[in-house]
């Protein structure tokens, strides 16, 4: 109980610290020198840097994510703060059968390198929860022997498949790079250009990629090019105009890269990432990885040139550049106000760049062309004209752009880019699009979006205007934006998250809000006063004092075998329907991307267990290294209380958690649209689906829309008996996201139905083979449901065993006791009943029969059958029984459910119909009345 | 006689017959299980050997026993695992859980209830905690853990099994059944039922995995055995503390099932009904009339309990009506005839017994209005009459339509019977016009 509670007290304040500088200048982040961390309510603080060791948050409280820092940085919001980090695992985050490849026991405080790539090495700055030591233990030393609680040992690294030993390099670069930054807040790591080439180096080993390969590269790459880039400054005019006048080809190229991204996910998305970064350059080489390295380094060193130049302007960009991305963010994230807020958003820019004019006097001419030609371009010509227009317009004016600065530029691109990482719904096309051209701004935007673009334009024509009149005044009231101290920009930026946070109604907040609700009513009293199931408890059933007794001869042994639950060695006759199962998700799994399958059949005919045995499959492929892991997960419809109890059972086994349903639902949700660290595929079924329905099919709904988001990595599996479930009971939006990828169970043959008795019993002579016949048949012109088969195959054992005299003399189960058993599961016994019945109720049913006959109805009133029945009993020389007793009589043939009665409180108007035809009672009455 | 006798006996005669009164009440108030279950052998064997396997092999069943009421399901279930619990591995094994329909009337309290049988780990004294969600994860968790080999055997004991099927998405009864047909804790779910239907109810894939193992308890009980359970029945065990009084009582046991007039009144309880709850409540009826001034049951005991058994309790009632009342049941009864059985009002009524009273000219009948509503509304009470139409706000009292819940037998059956009835009422009744 206080375990669970314990993450939830503890609510932390994450602010950044040290100077910002641009890092990329595409995607518009910023690199900070470190970051404060302050728990709610305490003085002290924590300071994490880059190159510092780190504690990630993750599912297990007692043992977080250990992590290398590598770089901080977030976007002009100051509000997503994220970290770029090399990942290092526990041992009990390595796979449970990989464990013994490690060859000895591993020291309580050992962590591994961690090499592979599945794992996305960007993260929430939020989630981080302190710092941790971590020392490198040389491969043959023993480790240090008792060492303080926090200090964790690395010796060996993990690259999915093996544990090998850990290059001392990768330990010693990284640290070497580590800068000492809260005691030097104006350090950056260039700070003159002459200093460039020297502080490549460590620079370079700074960057966020734990990527061997990539870290080799990128080394290879900053030595070739050391000499390219001898003046900062000129390089980056020559590549500015190059890339402007390459940019039409942009389109091919951009094709070539795709193809060569699409290797892994992993490289795939630093490849998106480096296209954002360098849009105009990269195509200039081949080598697309070094190119977003070298990109990086640039613009590092750009900003570091602009910081060392005036500190103030950096300062001041970072400020006037906040309403922008709210702006920005709000059309796109939520598209209720677009038109009001991107106006808002520019009007903003406008004075604030009117404002630089005091360090530059033709920034405005820069801005204004610019963000014209995005009008232009948005407004109508989104063709190929559109985009071949834009680099020429950009060539007109490429020096200015350039050599006044990025500031220009950076509206129209951060607007891309904000737009490519709040939406990650729009996915690939999104980045792909800002790839083939930096001004094209927002290409996927909606038609909304294209009247906003015009109204925008608009008002930037009257804007200009209005600042050709009243330049001083607007300059006069943007004033505070120019104060160079540090603190000033803090509140100023402050005050323009509030703003910003008012404007777009808290959408971006609501993720930490809902949580902090959630952790609210969790800590409310009334919680604690009738406290829920306990979280330790263990489920389990008490074990039993004596052993159970193995099957002792060959009956028992066959019954055994042939119960449903003892899992078969294979599964014969669905090998088309396993085939086809297992080519789904194994080629979901290796693509990690996500898709829906519907199975449908009858019960009985091994939809569960098929799905099972693909698992079993699919698993050991994956621990035989032939397929990346994956998670299984299974919920069924009928396991549950209420269809929203999915959500929960599915976050519980995902991760361990136990919360709400609504919660769930929104951290599920949040779970498979955001990038998370170290996903793997998850591949969910979900059995008996039709009881998920709801009046909303909101259940239905997200189960199938999750595999459709780019980071879901969600294959569902779903199951139920009726063919055309998504056509009957399915809104159009549900059925359409289910797809057509469907399957169909037949009911088994009676040929399929004896190989299923056949194998099981796997050479136990236990059955005549006419008596299997027999079965297979009688079942598979039923119902052909495999259970079935199994319970009366069982049945016949059993019926044999007693037949013999002595339990060990029974021999094989023959034709008879096969047709013992089925006898007694088919047949009806309502005609056994009828005959066990007393006299006086078989005479009630000849006079219900009579009264029938005589109305010419199937419905009669007990008063009127009383009638019969007395008559029919003077006919039998009985005493008449009194109405009373007959009203006994009949209620009595009621709860067998012989006779279907109306409610008893109408004594003795209530109607009686029978439950058996005429026929079969009369049949059955036939020997007493002989 | 018996003054001689007690003398010679150890006990007194009332000591005797209390010890005779506790012992056999103890038998028909099902307060103590038979030695054997009787005419349903080769059940017994089938569920014995089935309930065996699961106790000892840990393989899981599902079973229905199926019966009319009073067929003594319940009774060989006990019997059964009384019969279970006596073998010694099994005896500290296996876990029963029982449930009954009426009791358990939904998932959520059935839910509870299995916890708190099975002692799970979220149960603290008495209580158990969590939501109805939370239980069944739990619940289904803890069968999930649990292997054929090395947990408890459970028996689910579900009576009244109909009613379960009745929950919402049966699911109870699908994950128990679930359990049953998958390797997991060994479980056996056993249904007691009276519905012949049953299957029925359960819907295709909770029906699925049931086994369809049915063990129906259908007496095909002769009256021979009837009459020879009748006496065994009444017979005293014997270890009965008193020999003499043993020997005594059990030899007039057995003259009195020889007795016609006993053989005729089981003859009809036994075509009326086989099963031995109505046997028992007669015997019952029978044994109380036994003192210690009467020592044994004479056959006109039984007659006279046989007639409170069979009595018809809606002519009891009209026994106790006022002329007034009776005439009008007598004017309904006419109003029957003429119209054929269709409802009446109370203004009907009225007009037909002030018909009677003008034909008569007595002035003794002669009531007001109002003091005749009285007493329509006094049968209306005693829903001998029942209002057809449900609003009754709507509609004036005295139009009410209304039905007779009585039939023509009863009611010259009660006429005969009534004391001092006027003749003329008599005759009024009995006359074919109105």
């Amino acid at each position: 109980m206080v375990r669970y509670f314990t993450r939830l007290r503890v609510r932390r304040i994450y602010k950044w610290g040290g100077r910002p500088y641009i890092f990329d200048r595409k995607l518009k982040s910023y690199g900070f020198e470190y970051l404060n961390m302050s728990v709610e309510g305490q003085e002290a603080v924590t300071t994490v840097t880059p190159g510092q060791y780190i504690l990630i948050e993750g599912n297990d409280d007692e043992y977080p994510f250990v992590a290398k820092l590598l770089k901080l940085f977030g976007d002009e919001s100051h509000k997503q703060k994220k970290a770029l980090v090399q990942w290092f695992l526990r041992l009990s985050e390595v796979p449970q059968n990989k464990k013994l490849l490690l060859g000895r026991s591993p020291h309580p405080q050992e962590i591994f390198y961690y090499l592979g790539r599945a794992c996305d090495d960007e993260i929430n700055a939020e989630s981080i929860l302190g710092t941790v030591h971590v020392q490198h233990v040389p491969e043959d030393t023993p480790f240090p022997e008792p060492g303080t609680k926090d200090t964790l040992y690395v010796k060996l690294s993990w690259d999915t498949k093996a544990f090998n030993v850990l290059d001392p390099v990768l330990m010693q670069d990284t640290s070497a790079s580590t800068p000492p930054k809260p005691a030097l807040p104006l350090f950056t790591p260039c700070a003159s250009p002459t200093a460039t080439p020297v502080s490549r180096g460590p620079v370079h080993h700074a960057l966020p990629t734990p990527d061997p390969t990539v870290m080799r590269r990128a080394g290879s790459v900053s030595d070739t090019r050391a000499t390219m880039s001898a003046g900062k400054r000129s390089t980056l005019e020559a590549e500015s105009i190059h890339s402007a006048s390459k940019l039409s080809a942009s389109k091919i190229l951009s094709a070539k890269r795709r193809g060569s991204a699409a290797d892994t996910p992993g490289v795939r998305k630093k490849l998106q990432l480096s296209i954002g970064a360098s849009p105009g350059k990269k195509m200039t080489r081949a080598d697309v990885l070094c190119e977003l390295l070298d990109e990086e380094m640039e613009s590092e060193k750009v900003v570091s040139l602009k910081l060392s130049s005036s500190v103030s302007h950096s300062l001041q960009h970072g400020c006037s550049l906040s309403p922008m991305r709210s702006g920005c963010k709000t059309p796109n994230g939520q598209r209720r106000f677009p038109w009001k807020l991107t106006s808002i958003s520019l009007d903003r820019l406008s004075p604030t760049a009117l404002g630089e004019q005091d360090f530059s006097s033709d920034l405005l001419l820069a801005v204004i062309p610019l963000a014209l030609e995005d009008e232009v371009f948005e407004a109508g010509l989104p063709t190929d004209a559109g985009s071949a227009n834009t680099p020429k317009k950009r060539q007109a004016t490429p020096r200015r752009n350039y050599v006044r600065g990025q500031k220009p530029t950076t509206p129209s691109r951060r607007k891309e880019s904000a737009m490519a990482i709040r939406e990650p719904a729009l996915g690939v096309l999104a980045e792909e699009d800002s790839e083939d051209s930096p001004m094209q701004p927002i290409a996927l935007t909606p038609r909304s979006k294209r009247k906003s673009a015009q109204l925008v334009s608009l008002r930037i024509r009257k804007q200009l205007n209005l600042l050709d009149n009243t330049q001083e005044l607007i300059s006069d009231g943007d004033d505070d934006c120019f104060v160079p101290s540090k603190k000033e920009l803090q509140s100023s930026s402050d005050e323009e998250k509030t703003d910003s946070e008012e404007e777009t109604v808290a959408r971006k907040t609501r993720g930490r809000n809902c949580k902090t609700s959630v952790r609210t009513t969790h800590k409310t009293p009334s919680k604690k006063v009738t406290p829920s199931t306990p979280r330790c408890a263990t489920p389990c059933i008490p074990s039993r004092t004596v052993p159970a007794r193995q099957p002792g001869n060959i009956l028992e042994e066959a019954r055994a075998r042939l119960h449903v639950s003892s899992v078969p060695e294979s599964l014969p006759c669905r090998e088309q329907e396993f085939q086809d199962i297992y080519n789904f998700v194994e080629s979901k799994v290796m693509d990690g991307t996500g898709g829906c399958m519907y199975i449908s059949g009858v019960p009985g005919t091994g939809k569960t267990a098929t799905i099972h045995e693909v698992i079993r499959c699919l698993q050991h492929a994956s621990d035989m290294d032939e397929i990346p892991t994956f998670r299984f997960i299974e919920i069924n419809g009928m396991k549950m209380t209420d269809p929203h109890q999915a959500y929960v059972q599915i976050l519980q086994k995902l991760t361990d958690q136990k919360v709400t349903a609504d919660h769930a639902a929104a951290l599920l949700e949040k779970r498979f649209s955001n990038p998370a660290p170290k996903k793997e595929t998850t591949v969910l079924l979900v059995d008996e689906l039709d009881l998920l329905w709801t009046r909303k099919q909101n259940v239905m709904y997200n189960l199938f829309d999750w595999p459709t988001r780019r980071h879901a990595r969600l294959v569902v599996l779903t199951i139920a008996n009726t063919m055309d479930l998504p056509e009957r009971i399915m809104i159009n939006r549900v059925a359409s996201r289910l797809g057509l990828t469907r399957m169909s169970f037949q009911p088994y043959s009676f040929k399929q139905l004896q190989q299923i008795i056949t194998s099981r019993l796997n050479k136990v002579k236990a059955f005549e083979e006419d008596a299997l016949q027999l079965v297979s048949r009688k079942v598979a012109a039923l119902s052909g449901d495999a259970r079935r088969c199994l319970d009366i195959c069982r049945r016949a054992t059993e019926i044999c065993e007693h037949s013999a005299s002595h339990p060990s003399s029974a021999g094989l189960v023959k034709m008879s006791h096969v047709m013992e058993a089925l006898d007694e599961m088919f047949s009806s016994s309502y005609i056994t009943a009828i005959r066990c019945a007393s006299l006086q109720e078989q005479l009630f049913l000849r006079a219900v029969i009579a009264e029938f006959r005589r109305l010419g109805l199937e419905e009669a009133t007990f008063q009127q059958v009383f009638v019969q029945h007395r008559t029919l009993s003077r006919v039998e020389g009985l005493q008449p029984i009194s109405l009373s007793e007959g009203l006994a009589v009949c209620q009595r043939l009621g709860a067998c459910r012989l006779l279907l009665l109306e409610a008893s409180r109408l004594d003795m108007l209530q109607r009686v119909r029978l439950n058996v035809s005429q026929d079969d009672v009369l049949y059955a009455l036939k020997p007493v009345r002989d | 006689m018996s003054k001689r006798k007690v003398k010679e006996t150890h006990m007194p005669v009332g000591e005797c017959i209390s010890q005779v009164q506790m012992i056999l009440r103890e038998r028909f108030c099902h307060q103590r299980l038979p030695e054997k279950p009787v005419g349903m052998e080769s059940q017994h064997k089938h569920l014995l050997e089935l309930l065996r396997r699961t106790a000892v092999h840990g393989e899981s069943n599902s079973v229905l026993i199926v019966g009319p009421r009073g067929s003594g399901k319940t009774m060989l279930l006990n019997c059964v695992l009384r019969e279970l619990l006596e073998v010694k591995d099994v005896n500290k094994n296996v876990l029963p859980v029982h449930l009954n329909g009426l009791l358990q009337t939904d998932d959520r309290i059935a839910l509870k209830e299995i916890t708190r049988q099975l002692n799970l780990e979220n149960v603290v004294g008495d209580k158990v905690f969590g939501s109805f969600a939370e239980n069944l994860a739990f619940l289904l968790e803890a069968l999930k853990k649990g292997d054929r080999s090395s947990s408890r055997p459970v028996l689910f004991i579900l009576d009244e099994f109909d009613l379960f099927a009745h929950h919402k998405n049966q699911t109870l009864l699908y994950n128990l059944l679930d359990v049953s047909q998958s390797a997991q804790a060994p479980v056996a779910v056993i249904g007691l039922t009276c519905r012949l239907d049953v299957l029925e109810l359960l819907e295709k894939r909770v029906k699925s995995r049931f086994s369809h193992r049915q063990i129906h308890l259908l007496s095909s009980l002769s009256f021979i055995q009837y009459l020879d359970n009748v006496r065994s029945q009444l017979s005293l065990p014997q270890d009965f503390p008193d020999t003499k009084f043993y020997d005594e009582w059990n030899d007039s046991i057995k003259t009195l099932c020889e007795d016609q007039l006993v053989v005729d009144v089981l003859q009809s309880h036994y075509n009326s009904s086989k099963d031995f709850r109505s046997l028992h409540l007669l015997l019952m009826l029978a044994l109380s009339r036994v003192s210690a001034s009467k020592p044994a049951i004479k056959p006109t005991d039984l007659l006279e309990a046989s007639r409170v058994c069979m009595v018809d309790s809606k002519a009891n009632i009209l026994h106790g009506l006022s002329i007034l009342e009776l005439c009008l049941i007598i004017a309904m009864k006419h109003l029957n005839d003429i119209y054929e059985g269709e409802p009446f009002n109370f203004q009907m009524v009225h007009n037909e017994f002030k018909k009677f009273l003008q034909r008569k000219s007595h002035s003794i009948h002669n009531f007001d209005k109002p003091v005749v509503i009285k007493a329509f509304e006094h049968l209306q009470q005693l829903e001998l009459i029942k209002s057809m139409d449900s609003s009754t706000a709507k509609i004036q009292k005295e139009y009410q339509l209304m039905k007779l819940l009585l039939d023509h037998s009863q009611i010259m059956e009660a006429l005969q019977k009534y004391p001092q009835c006027p003749t003329d009422v008599k005759q009024w009744a009995m006359s074919a016009f109105g």
